[in-house]
């Protein structure tokens, strides 16, 4: 039983995933989620669909506010770019959607970044508003240019299609999401073992010594803007593609708060620990909803009391969350994992 | 002299698993100024906030021991009620409030003075300790210099009329020139107030020059306990807290680069 | 008065109204920033709570709207005093976001338990001021507008002598720098949040029922806890008088937007810019009008 980790090579420690135990676990892990499709129901691949997606989205704001420190309560806005961008593309310049797709994810890193030059002069609580104003102006754009996004109406995304093949059900497009999850995780994961991911995390521990050991704050700060509002973009596109209609209420502030709530309840600072996030702030309302449909012939139709039940269950659960275990799912891992390791003879 | 501080073998602990204080006791008489001695770690700035009650704020406890002043055991209370019984502490480190004026600072101070008019009183009487605040009085507190900012956490002490105050490091970071004065000062406060002091410092010398009583600290124990000038006798503190090795003698280099002498206490 | 000077006068005037409650739910954010540091999305709920109780104790119990008054102020007293024990103490010391969250997730909670107590539709006060508009120099203005502008203006003196000058003001300010040395002060820092919460709820309360009687009461009144942050901007987000000033600048400047840009972009102009303004003023002068700069020394 190992009682710590000791490299001898710069190569074994510059491993994302150090022990082999790790290792053989996510392996398992990947594999259990290749054949998923084979096994599970429509609606359980409808909700792991879901999650995939907005783990995209989710660790891009991770990589925002958990690793360099910047909050920003505008992340739904910048989903919401990518989504009407990549809807445009395909819409009236008929553009295939591997092409939109990334198109989209630039643009809205670039819109990212233009938000993003308050950072220069202000931050922390600052900055927040900033995103918060940031939200609100990209969402009274959206229904109002109506020429570009038919406003309240909505617009309608065709299902992408490559090389031929369409995906228009959920099991086919659980492959594709599957592997943007799983790039979008490896990435973000890999992103702090390089030069970047370093001047992030120094940027979140004490910017000014950061300016002073040579790290360009305000160069870095963009960059972080621009990357998370790329994965953020790109979850936009992706959800527009999988619902095929996309229309302003889907992304109004509730979509950025839910994003801060799977990152915050996940544990900031952790790609794993976002990831539980995403999984633990989906499953809730949809267990809720199932219980609602359970429930239906006992109470009747209770669906607009459900979804005050799940704005209070949500309300809730954060601040359980924030007040027990404000380091979040991440660190429950820890410590059962921790545990575990030293298992018959761990501490406490 | 009736001590009125009496801190008995208290164990203290961090985040409930690091335990920084390993059983210590001491004594402060009144109207006397008592040195705590010894090197970063040591755990002199936790004896002080043990004392104090703000340890409770850094998710520290007394879990061993007690403290009792003038008898009664304080160990439990909350940091408001122990200012309000007449200990104050001055944290190390300058923390001057830095929005609000200098005046406002020593205002804020007089927390526990209800009475109006004693406060404009106690204001006099901490301007005219320092001088050089009164010209500073209106300026915001973050912009005045390192030591009248030192100067302005002691004013704002004495503002609440304590019997102790427990001094953290009041020379660090200051010119060799501005701690002189201040160290005066604090005499001053000492003869003319009648406050007893448990000063806390690192320049091992100046505390000595000023106290009556000493403690050495180490690795959470007090290792050596006497009058001060017992201790500036004593060789072992002359070697490793005064730097008197050999005094009007050329050191030998090699003894320097193999170090020969071992303290006579064990830790 | 000519045509236009007078749709200008008109729109200023009502303006001016708005952001007489606008200055008050200011005022309580600013209060619990200037105390705690937290900032507190969940003011419009706050807001909200004042506006349904109120109308709860009128209609439903038949309180006359004195004493109606007076007990909405006495419950919203005890819910900041709940809130503040049970949710916002445990937050002390922890991560900025950590409390942005929770005071998020807080706005969440109350805006769903008050859907679950009353619904969703809108709710109207019964007739406690009198409709009739009052003629002023050509323009109108209702009754409650008249009370709502002494009110704010009130409070506001009120606020600002008790800052500067009280003890517990100050206490209030040592607080908001650094608990610790707060602590160290010997001030007891939890009645210190206890009273700030208090003080906050109770002014939005007000806040509340004026705009209730207003313009009656749905789930709309909860995102004045958004706007309140054009606001606080422009005054600065640790300064009682900014918070006034900004609540009326932003009012008259909704208002005004609402008029004259409604028509060319179709509405909603009033929603987004005092927004566009926020990020204006966060780009030239972040700390606002009156706001202290952080000193920040290594």
């Amino acid at each position: 039983m190992p009682c710590g980790l000791f490299h001898i090579k710069y190569k074994t420690d510059e491993r994302i995933f150090k022990t082999i135990w790790s290792r053989s676990w996510l392996i398992v892990f990947v594999l259990f989620l290749l054949i998923l499709p084979l096994l599970a129901k429509d609606y359980i691949l409808y909700v792991t669909n879901t999650i995939f997606i907005f783990t995209v989205g989710a660790i891009g704001l991770s990589i925002l506010t958990g690793f360099t420190g910047q909050i920003s309560i505008g992340h739904g806005a910048f989903v919401a770019v990518g989504a009407y961008a990549s809807a445009i593309l395909t819409n009236k310049l008929g553009l295939p959607f591997w092409v939109a797709l990334p198109i989209a994810g630039f643009i809205a890193a670039f819109i990212g970044m233009i938000f993003g030059i308050p950072s220069l002069r202000i931050k922390g609580l600052y900055l927040a508003i900033a995103t918060l104003a940031a939200q609100v102006i990209i969402e009274y754009t959206i229904v109002h240019w109506e020429g570009l996004t038919n406003g309240v109406a909505g617009m309608y995304v065709p299902s992408p299609s490559l090389f031929g093949f369409v995906f228009d059900n959920d099991k086919k497009f659980y492959y594709l999401l599957l592997g943007f999850a799983l790039a979008a995780v490896v990435s973000g994961r890999n992103l702090f073992r390089t030069r970047v991911g370093r001047a992030f995390i120094a940027i979140r521990d004490r910017d000014i010594s950061a300016e002073l050991i040579g790290v360009n704050i305000f160069r870095y700060k963009l960059l972080a803007f621009s990357i998370s509002s790329f994965y953020a973009g790109v979850a936009g596109s992706l959800w527009g593609y999988y619902t095929n209609i996309i229309s302003p209420e889907h992304f109004t502030i509730v979509l950025s708060i839910d994003y801060l709530a799977m990152i915050i309840v996940g544990g900031l600072g952790s790609i794993i620990g976002t990831v539980f996030g995403v999984i633990f702030m989906i499953l809730i309302p949809e267990l809720l909803t199932t219980v609602g449909i359970l429930l239906k012939s006992t109470f009747g139709d209770i669906t607009t009391l459900i979804s005050a039940i799940k704005g209070l269950v949500f309300g809730v659960t954060i601040i359980l969350f924030l007040i027990f275990e404000p380091d979040g799912l991440s660190e429950i891992w820890r410590r059962t994992r921790d545990y575990w390791k030293l298992w018959p003879f761990s501490f406490r | 002299m009736a001590s009125i501080l009496q801190v008995n073998n208290i164990e203290v602990v961090y985040k409930d698993v690091i335990l920084v204080l390993k059983g210590m006791s001491l004594e402060v008489e009144e109207g006397k100024i008592v040195t705590i001695l010894g090197n970063n770690g040591a755990g002199k700035t936790t004896t002080l906030k043990a004392i104090s009650g703000i340890l409770k704020s850094e998710d520290g406890e007394v879990t061993a021991g007690s403290i009792e002043f003038y008898g009664e055991r304080i160990d439990k209370k909350y940091s408001e009620e122990i200012v309000r019984m007449g200990i104050f502490q001055v944290m190390e480190g300058r923390r001057v409030v830095e929005d609000m004026t200098a005046e406002e600072n020593l205002l804020a101070g007089a927390h526990t003075q209800l009475n109006r008019k004693k406060r404009k009183e106690d204001l006099e009487m901490v301007y005219h300790f320092f001088p050089r605040l009164t010209e500073r009085r209106k300026v915001m507190a973050g912009y005045i210099s390192g030591g009248e900012q030192q100067m302005l956490v002691l004013g704002r002490a004495l503002m609440s009329r304590p019997k102790l105050l427990l001094l953290d490091e009041p020379s660090m970071g200051l010119s060799p020139l501005l701690v002189g004065e201040i160290f005066e000062i604090i005499k001053k406060i000492n003869m003319e107030q009648n406050v007893s002091i448990l000063l806390v410092e690192q320049n091992a010398r100046l505390a000595l020059s000023v106290a009556y009583h000493g403690y050495v600290m180490e690795n959470g124990r007090i290792v050596l306990d006497d009058t001060v000038e017992k201790l500036m006798g004593n060789a072992d503190v002359k070697e490793f807290y005064l730097g008197l090795s050999e005094v009007g003698k050329a050191k030998n280099y090699r003894d320097v680069k193999h170090y020969k002498r071992r303290k006579r206490w064990l830790t | 008065m000519g045509e236009n000077s007078a749709f200008f006068a008109q729109l200023f005037l009502t303006g001016l109204v708005l952001g007489s409650v606008y200055a008050l739910v200011a005022l309580g954010f600013v209060l619990i920033y200037k105390a705690t540091s937290i900032l507190n999305f969940a003011q419009g709920e706050l807001l909200m709570f004042g506006a349904y109780v109120c109308l709860a104790l009128i209609v439903a119990l038949r309180i006359p709207f004195f004493w109606a008054f007076f007990l909405t102020l006495a419950s919203s007293f005890i819910l900041a005093v709940l809130l503040e024990r049970v949710i916002l103490r445990p937050m002390i010391g922890e991560h900025t976001i950590s409390v942005i969250m929770m005071t998020i997730a807080l706005s969440m909670a109350l805006k769903s338990l008050i859907q679950i107590a009353w619904g969703t539709e809108t709710r109207v006060f019964p007739q406690i001021f009198s409709e009739e508009p009052i003629r002023f120099f050509g323009l109108f203005i209702a009754e409650i507008h008249i009370y709502s502008l002494i009110f704010a203006i009130i409070c506001v003196a009120l606020f600002a002598l008790f800052f500067k000058f009280s003890a517990a003001g100050i206490a209030m300010r040592v607080t908001a720098f650094d608990q610790q040395i707060a602590q160290s002060l010997g001030i007891n820092i939890k009645r210190i949040f206890a009273l700030s919460w208090a003080i906050s709820a109770i002014v939005s309360a007000i806040g509340g029922i004026i705009l209730g009687n207003i313009n009656g009461i749905n789930n709309a009144l909860a995102t004045m806890g958004l706007k309140v942050f054009p606001c606080v901007i422009l005054g600065g987000l640790d300064s009682i008088l900014g918070a006034i000033v900004g609540g009326f600048f932003i009012g008259i400047l909704e208002n005004l937007a609402g008029g004259y840009l409604d028509p060319v972009f179709g509405g909603g102009a009033k929603d987004v810019v005092p927004f566009i303004f926020l990020l204006v003023v966060l780009m030239i002068k972040p700390y606002g009008l009156f706001g202290k700069k952080k000193i920040e020394r290594l």
